[in-house]
């Protein structure tokens, strides 16, 4: 490999061609304080517009002071990283870009948590000099189910315009208007809901201010648990669990179950179930309809749909509703865990407490922002009245412990409560991408072949790469697996499929990177990816150290079939745990 | 004989079209349309006394002409060989009818050679082109000279790029020739977007091809087979001339396959710029061009390196390319006997304001402004005294009367605060306000940002906002501070050039004028007498004999008096329009 | 944002269609075709826009980005007469201000905007390279040059006359 060496501050560095000026002072120990740029290493993203100018530095012999997140290194170049000059420019275009920011810290969603404001202490800047006659550019704001869109906030470090469009391929979002009244926005300015946007959040996860924040639910489950005549359930989701600890502290991947399971009693919500237990119902139902997809396949009926889409995520479900409207009779009619659970727990368990639907708030904790949207579909109600009433995040979940004053380190594990608390390994997995796959490789196999697996791990269907393929021998009949995370990945996977270029039987789609460990409601990683690496290493933990690792196993499962449902894809299963999609494409404008 | 109808914007908008129509009709009637020819040509240069018909070959030259005047150009000049003494130039300065065009001070310090054929062919027809030499350069370098021998000698001539930048232009061919690709890109920058700066328009709408034939030279010796102009749309004339002058290269073989026989293949296709003035920087007319917002990218990598659909790509403006036939056929060192030290050949000028000869001028690199000024540009208007001269547009600075005999060139220009830019020249006397002058810089760069730096997208919004304030009076000391820091930072920080020069007119001014700023913050009064805030209309009563005109007029009512009683303006109404003062028949309406 | 609803008749759908293909559907060629819409159309509606997006196969977001940061390109249709002042510098230090305050104040509009009846709409455009003539007005294709503000009611009264 080529490499140059450069002098950094006095000190000699050597690094490849074509390393930036950033890094090679990374390398040297040197921080120079970076804004608008972003790597995500591990997803092969960069975001370097290069637009704040708050990493320039000198580099001797150039006329101006040139960004370090994106000039590259030149033998012999000799940089200087805080001089006098650097400084004074630094706080200067730090003072012009707070000049154009709101100054409402003390409510904003992201106080504490923001880059910008972090920059500002790291920068001290103590005042804006002609703040009083400094016009600031102004934008609607923007509610949508899942995101708000505070743009007055946006210093258009251009991250979200990158993860939409590069990484997920929405589109939603782009670079509006010009000069100071450019800013990120949907197209004519209108709100997400009318836009193609997925509510995968992961612009939200990448936001350096207030400028996109999650819907807050806070405050309405606060409500509901207080208000005497509701029962109020809450279920977690897989992913939360190895993430959660994150806020409090705690190293990434550090598992937090039962602290978490012990701060939501403390909370005060009536029963703590887990979503885990719905996600092996999940496998039951989805597949059950792979191996009749299969079966059906294999005898010949040219009207079966392969290969299967898993459908357990609402920013995926979104995303082929607005761009595979031709192939919307492919994916899993399975509903998601959160949903199903939402449906038993609204009926089976209803009945089970002798209460009317009304009486229970069912409450999600999810890493996930599109959920929020999710519940409230119509078709996810009964009478106006959702089977899941509120969804909050891992980040909102942190924030209610701490404000309930709960010293989160300090607490005894605990367990979930019975019977829609218990789960299997294969449910944990779903947390991580390829992990609903082989949950279900776990559950099809031992159904279809009879026999008993001797190799519970498919470490063949897990890892970080954007699209995986693996191929498991069902007996002597090989079944292709396709893994896609990322909506772009996804995209790419199903264009493979509509052509007939590729041939799967079965394909696992997660809409953010790394799955819903790296999801849009999750603490915010600041562009350090091998946070998302620790949590997954934290699930495959988790599902390892559990009792029963396969989902037909779960005790309580049975019990529900047995009980309630009949047998996986009965007519009261369908009812109750299926749904259908709708084509979402906006008609070109005839009339 | 030939009669020359200029053919460019300005005189077309003042009915040049008309009067060419007019001519040809009276020639028909006289039959006389085989003894002499009416050509409707590219811009004369000279603006200000437009419409302009000039008879060759005796090179009268006949101003402000109008459509009903050639019945007696026909009669008169043509048929009794008497000019028409009413339409010629008069010196301003002499007071004498000026019969040969060459004696005009405003030509005789000029030296055409991005112009050469401007003003002295058809643009539309390739064979008035050819028979001034037009085509013969690319047929040298296609049949004589291999690439690198021809990047020599544009290297040699001295030749840097006239849209702004001054960056040789044989090195950048070079560093183009040396990239490896399977396809390379020869672009011709074309969006031309200097508020006040129109040569680039004037060439292409008068000498087409000289733009086909240096492009066609540049992708032989990058290795480029694909050329694409960029051009705005607000630019019709110079669009459809470009497009005949394509059509009609491709029909003569000189663009398209196998080139003259030689086996080289290039051709030009037309791209639209959509008033974006920063696309005038390479990297986002580069992005435009992909069908994306013309934001720019850090360089490197540069276009030679990574252009137009990722592929090496050699970028240059206009003017740049109409020099280089010359360059080809008189050879590099005719060119670089022209000019000064570092800066060679010609650079043409848009001289306007408040000047007396407005126009289109090229003269060589070394003259003085006070040659430029004074003597091309015939002087102050209506005797003013004169008061700085703004070079470069919104990336260039304002010069005063100590830089009036500096020689003319790239680093001259810098050294004073300005730069050369595309060459806009804009004049100024004694009523302009340097405050007001920065501030209508200011408002263009903040309506051109683009948006994606930050010192550039806000930096610029405020440096505006304390101009503004200065201008209503309520600026202080420490803003004019404030404004040379900011400047300062924004020209060290700003993502590409649009920003990293936006703050000239202010740090020029801020040089310049200082005292005129100390006015406003201090004394709160606008020497210019410009800053409608900083006026106040009184009525001298010694003069106002009380004829109630100024009350009449005023849209306000600001006025009141009676009848051949000194009148009084309430300053709580008045606005400030001027329109008493314009009215008032006594000078008895005084601006304190 | 354009706040007119417009719905597209089959045949102007056709239309937009025809000048995609015109440019092969590629996504670089954007520029040109809005150019050409804009040419047909007059303006460029969102529900254009749309259209174009879906045909290029690119986001409506980065249509509209595109639309909304080249100053050409409008959302709003033109008055039957669009005026534009030169504001190159030329025409600054020669007045053009004055004559473009005397415009507004007439027409009581603003600059970007449209009178109610849809007969003038006014704006503003960088040099149009007649300086000798500065300050410059054009209405429509016509070029009135060295327009005072006293001359700009007798400008607008030949328009208002044809009605």
């Amino acid at each position: 490999m080529e490499t140059v060496k450069l002098t950094i501050d006095n000190k000699q560095v050597e690094v490849p061609k074509g390393t930036t000026i950033y890094k090679a002072a990374k390398k040297l120990g040197i921080d120079i304080p970076v804004l608008c740029y972003m790597e995500l290493h591990d997803l092969g993203v960069e975001n370097k517009p290069a637009g704040c100018r708050i990493c320039v530095v000198e580099v001797e012999g150039r006329r101006n002071l040139a960004p370090s997140c994106s000039t590259a290194c030149i033998e012999g170049m000799v940089v200087k990283t805080h001089t006098t000059r650097v400084i004074n420019a630094r706080r200067t275009v730090m003072e012009l870009i707070l000049s154009d920011h709101p100054k409402d810290c003390l409510t904003c969603p992201k106080s504490g948590r923001c880059e910008l404001q972090d920059m500002a202490i790291k920068l001290g800047i103590r005042e804006i000099p002609g703040q009083e006659y400094a016009e600031m550019s102004t934008y609607r704001k923007d509610f949508s189910p899942s995101i708000i869109r505070d743009v007055d906030k946006c210093i258009m470090c251009r991250r979200c315009e990158t993860m939409c469009n590069e990484v997920q391929t929405v589109g939603a979002l782009s670079a509006v208007n010009r000069g100071f009244m450019a800013v990120v926005a949907p197209a004519f300015e209108q709100d997400l809901e009318k836009s193609p946007c997925t509510y995968c959040g992961q612009c939200v996860a990448v936001c350096p201010t207030g400028a996109l924040t999650e819907v807050d639910h806070t405050a309405k489950v606060i409500r509901a648990i207080a208000d005497p005549n509701k029962t109020v359930l809450v279920q977690t989701a897989p992913a939360v669990r190895a993430a959660l600890g994150e806020e409090f502290g705690l190293k990434p991947g550090t598992l937090v179950t039962g602290k978490m399971v012990a701060a939501l009693r403390q909370i005060g919500f009536d029963y703590i179930f887990d979503t885990d237990f719905a996600a092996d119902l999940t496998i039951m139902e989805e597949g059950t309809e792979l191996l009749d997809r299969l079966t059906r396949f294999l005898d010949g009926d040219k009207s079966v749909k392969l290969p299967i889409l898993t459908s357990c995520c609402p920013a995926w479900v979104n995303f082929f509703e607005h761009n595979f409207t031709d192939m919307l009779d492919v994916p899993s009619s399975a509903k998601s865990p959160q949903q199903m659970f939402g449906a038993i727990a609204k009926s089976y368990f209803a009945e089970k407490l002798g209460k009317k639907r009304e009486e229970l708030v069912v409450v999600s904790v999810m890493p996930c922002l599109a959920k929020k949207y999710e519940c409230q579909r119509d078709e996810f109600k009964v009478d106006g009245n959702p089977d899941v009433d509120f969804s909050i995040t891992t980040r909102e979940l942190a924030h209610l412990i701490k404000e309930f004053n709960i010293n989160f380190e300090e607490l005894p594990d605990e367990d979930f409560d019975r019977p829609l608390g218990e789960s299997t390994g294969a449910a944990v997995i779903f947390g991580a991408t390829g992990g609903v796959i082989e949950a279900a490789v776990r559950t099809a196999y031992e159904i279809y072949t009879g026999k008993s697996l001797s190799k519970i791990d498919f470490t063949e269907l897990r890892g970080m790469e954007g699209i995986r393929s693996a191929t498991i021998d069902f007996n002597g009949l090989p079944i292709n697996i396709g893994i896609a995370h990322g909506l772009g990945n996804a995209r790419k996977l199903l264009e493979e499929v509509r052509s007939g270029k590729a041939n799967f039987h079965a394909i696992e789609v997660m809409a953010c990177p790394g799955g819903c460990i790296g999801g849009g409601g999750q603490p915010l990683h600041h562009g350090d990816s091998s946070i998302i690496k620790a949590r997954m290493e934290a699930i495959y933990r988790e599902d390892a150290g559990k009792p029963i690792r396969k989902s037909h196993e779960n005790p309580y499962i049975i019990k529900l079939y047995e009980e309630f449902l009949g047998k996986p894809m009965s007519e009261k299963a369908h009812h109750l745990l299926h749904t259908h999609y709708f084509n979402k494409k906006k008609d070109v404008y005839i009339k | 004989m030939h009669l020359l109808v200029c053919g460019g914007t300005g005189c077309r908008a003042s009915a040049s079209d008309s009067i060419a129509e007019k001519l040809k009709a009276e020639l028909a009637a006289n039959n006389l349309q085989d003894e002499a020819q009416v050509i409707q040509t590219g811009c004369f240069g000279f603006c200000e006394k437009g419409p302009i018909v000039k008879v060759l070959p005796d090179n009268t030259f006949y101003t402000q002409v109008k459509p009903e005047d050639a019945p007696e150009i026909v009669k008169e000049h043509i048929i009794k060989g008497r000019k028409v003494e009413r339409l010629l130039y008069v010196d301003p300065a002499k007071k004498q009818k000026v019969e040969d065009s060459k004696h005009m001070g405003f030509y005789r310090k000029q030296m055409r050679i991005a112009l050469r054929n401007c003003g002295f062919i058809n643009p539309e027809n390739i064979d008035e082109y050819i028979a001034r030499d037009g085509y013969q350069a690319l047929g040298k370098v296609l049949t004589e000279l291999d690439p690198q021998q021809t990047i020599d000698i544009i290297k040699k001539s001295g030749l840097r790029g006239r849209g702004g930048g001054g960056f040789p232009t044989g090195i950048k061919w070079e560093i183009a020739s040396k990239n490896k690709a399977d396809q390379k890109y020869v672009v011709c920058n074309a969006d031309e977007g200097d508020p006040g700066a129109f040569m680039d328009r004037s060439i292409l709408e008068g000498d087409p091809h000289s733009v086909i034939e240096a492009m066609a030279i540049c992708g032989y010796c990058i290795g480029a087979s694909k050329g694409l102009v960029y051009i705005r749309a607000e630019y019709p004339l110079a669009i459809q001339r470009l497009r005949i002058a394509i059509n009609q290269a491709r029909e003569y073989g000189l663009l398209g396959n196998d080139i003259m026989g030689t086996g080289f293949n290039f051709d030009i296709n037309l791209r639209y710029g959509a008033g974006a003035f920063v696309c005038g920087e390479e990297t986002a007319l580069i992005h435009s061009m992909e069908g994306l917002r013309g934001e720019p990218t850090n360089k490197p990598p540069f276009p030679a390196e990574r252009g137009y659909m990722g592929k090496p790509t050699n970028v240059n403006n206009v003017e740049t390319f109409a020099n280089v036939p010359p360059i080809i056929l008189k050879g590099a060192d005719w060119y670089s006997s022209i000019g000064t030290e570092k800066s060679k050949g010609t650079k043409v000028f848009a001289l306007a304001g408040k000047i007396n000869n407005v126009g289109l001028i090229e003269v060589p690199m070394g003259i003085t402004l006070r040659e430029v000024i004074f003597e091309i540009g015939g002087g102050i208007k209506n005797g003013k005294k004169f008061k700085a001269v703004q070079t470069g547009g919104p990336s260039g600075g304002c010069l005063t009367e100590k830089h009036l005999d500096i020689p003319i060139d790239f680093d001259n220009l810098i050294a004073a605060g300005s730069m050369m830019g595309s060459g806009g020249m804009i004049v100024m006397d004694e009523d302009d306000c340097m405050v007001s002058v920065a501030k209508f810089y200011l408002d263009f760069t903040v309506e051109e940002s683009c948006g994606k730096c930050s010192p550039c997208r806000i930096g610029n919004k405020r440096l505006y906002e304390l101009l503004d304030r200065i201008t209503k009076g309520e600026g202080t000391l420490e803003d004019l501070d404030r404004l040379r820091n900011l400047s300062h930072v924004i020209k060290d920080t700003a993502l590409c050039g649009l920003g990293q020069t936006s703050p000239n007119p202010v740090l020029s001014t801020l040089d310049n004028f200082y005292d005129e700023y100390v006015a406003h913050v201090v004394d709160k009064k606008c020497p210019a007498g410009q800053c409608k805030s900083l006026l106040r209309y009184v009525i001298d009563p010694e003069a106002c004999v009380g004829c109630t005109a100024c009350a009449r007029n005023c849209p306000v009512n600001a006025i009141s008096g009676e009848r051949k009683k000194p009148h009084e303006i309430n300053p709580d109404i008045c606005i400030k329009c001027g329109a008493c003062y314009e009215k008032c028949k006594f000078d008895a309406i005084r601006i304190i | 944002m354009s706040h007119i609803k417009l719905e597209l008749k089959p045949e102007q759908v056709a239309k937009i269609k025809e000048i995609c293909k015109s440019f092969n559907n590629d996504p670089g060629e954007l520029i040109n075709v809005l150019h050409r819409t804009q040419e047909t159309f007059g303006y460029l509606p969102a529900e254009v826009q749309e259209v174009v997006a879906a045909e290029l196969n690119i986001p409506v977001a980065k249509v509209y980005g595109v639309v909304t940061f080249y100053s050409f390109f409008t959302m709003l249709p033109k008055g039957k007469h669009p005026i534009s002042i030169c504001t190159g510098t030329a025409c600054y230090v020669r007045g053009a201000e004055k004559v473009l305050d005397e415009f507004k104040r007439i027409l009581n509009v603003k600059v970007g905007e449209t009178t109610p009846d849809g007969n003038f709409s006014l704006n503003c455009l960088r040099c149009v390279g007649a300086c000798g003539l500065a300050p410059v007005v054009l209405i429509g294709e016509k070029v009135y040059g060295r327009v005072s503000p006293d001359g700009v009611k007798d400008i607008l009264k030949e328009y208002q006359e044809q009605q």
